[in-house]
């Protein structure tokens, strides 16, 4: 930015403050009606304030100078804070442009501040807001990609039904990923549980394709290599003809009509085993 | 089949796995409303889930047409699934059971082709590959 010189920005936010953060304030108590308490905002704005006149000391101009690695942060943060709290991007960008209606406080008055710096700083102000938006943006993906990932991990409950005997009940559409996050839960609580009966039941399941009977395939595979055996229940009929269809073997895979039928016979074979030891 | 004019007809991209799964349920719900009985509308979801996954994985993407079909008292759901991808040399091959040149069940064509009732494939090296199927209220 040619004319404008770091030195002379910082000092007109400085000898000027008091009526740019009145204007600013007002602006954003105006906007953000509710939102927000009036301390929280001058506590929030004091804030940028310093770390924006503490890069320009440093001579920073532009928002990605290293001047403003501090600025940078604190923005960051105080866009992944909104977000968490359910504020819309608007909402969360205002705050930060509002600082040009103090900005304007400078330009109506006849304190010889120079258009070159007023249109440096209102250039500033367009750059902090940017990144402000683009950090917000961030932190909404980062909260949805969370929670989509929670939502896998709870639609997907694996329960100890019995000693010695884990159960999955499958519901709804599965996707790949789903499948594979199932599966890898199931052989984790076989071992975490020292179970040796793994039921899946698929009674909530609205079409088996040749990719979810592989995924059922290979779990029960590496569920007998870790020594438990797998019985697959709740095969409704349209499902059964379909496989059939298909084409797909079960080889001599266990199945059962109901979960009901499959614990007990997981519970008879853990009963003749433990006859058979004893 | 002659005489059968389809009534509407949605066009659904097939770029990522999640477009399976919203293939799958149009498919679905399309065949709901054709009134096909539950094990017809299974195997014609079924089929559909083996056919877009086909167009994602070796057609690299592309796009499934539904449909829905009247002739005379019938009412039937048409799916035709499109790509651009490198298409199929041999054919005889593809649809053997249990072929697969990645690490699938090698089922998925000729099992969709046993799943419904009309099954049409056109494909050529360098071509893409386009299937389409129907199935029909009883
Ligand atoms: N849309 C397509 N484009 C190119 N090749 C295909 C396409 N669909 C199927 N194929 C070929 O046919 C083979 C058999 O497909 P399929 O029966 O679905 O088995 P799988 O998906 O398990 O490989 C595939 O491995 C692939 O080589
Ligand atoms: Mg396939």
């Amino acid at each position: 930015m040619p004319g404008a010189d770091a030195a002379r920005l910082a000092e007109i936010l400085e000898s000027r403050r008091a009526d740019i953060s009145a204007a600013w304030l007002d602006a954003v108590i105006t906007e953000l009606r509710g939102r927000t308490t009036r301390s929280e905002a001058e506590r929030e704005q004091g804030e940028i304030l310093d770390a924006l006149v503490g890069g320009l000391r440093h001579g920073g101009l532009r928002l990605t100078d290293p001047a403003f690695d501090g600025l940078r942060g604190l923005l960051a943060d105080l866009s992944a804070t909104r977000a968490r709290l359910g504020f819309t991007p608007r909402e969360t960008a205002v705050g930060v442009f509002a600082l040009k209606e103090g900005l304007y406080t400078l330009a109506a008055d006849e304190q010889g501040t120079g258009l070159v710096e007023l249109m440096s700083l209102v250039r500033l102000v367009d750059d902090l807001g940017l990144f402000t938006f683009e950090s917000f943006a961030a932190a909404r993906e980062a909260i949805i990609a969370e929670q989509a990932e929670q939502l896998l991990e709870l639609s997907t409950p694996v329960v100890k039904l019995w000693e010695g005997v884990v159960a999955v009940p499958l519901v709804g559409t599965l996707d790949s990923a789903r499948t594979q996050v199932v599966m890898e839960k199931l052989l984790q609580t076989l071992v975490d549980t020292g179970s040796e009966h793994a039921i899946i039941d698929i009674t909530g399941v609205p079409a088996v394709d040749t990719q979810v009977a592989q995924h059922l395939l290979k779990t029960v595979v590496a569920a007998r290599l870790m020594g438990a055996e797998c019985t697959i229940s709740g095969i409704r009929p349209q499902i059964a003809q379909t496989i059939v269809a298909l084409g797909i073997e079960f080889g001599d895979i266990s199945t059962k009509a109901t979960l009901a039928d499959a614990l007990v016979a997981a519970l008879r074979a853990n009963g003749t085993a433990k006859s058979a030891i004893g | 089949m002659t005489a059968v004019e389809p009534d509407a007809a949605q066009r659904l991209a097939i770029a990522t796995d999640g477009d399976v799964v919203r293939v799958r349920q149009a498919v679905r719900a399309l065949a709901q409303g054709a009134r096909l009985s539950l094990v017809d509308q299974t195997k014609l979801v079924t089929a559909a889930s083996e056919l877009a996954r086909n167009t994602l994985i070796y057609g690299g993407g592309g796009e499934a047409v539904l449909s829905e079909l009247t002739n005379g008292r019938r009412t039937g759901v048409r799916v035709e699934f499109r790509d651009d991808g490198p298409g199929i040399g041999d054919l005889d091959q593809a649809m053997t059971d249990g072929w697969t040149s990645g690490n699938g069940l090698g089922l998925g064509l000729s099992g969709a082709r046993r799943l419904v009732e009309q099954f049409e494939i056109d494909t050529a090296p360098g071509a893409g590959t386009r299937v389409t199927i129907a199935s029909w209220s009883r």
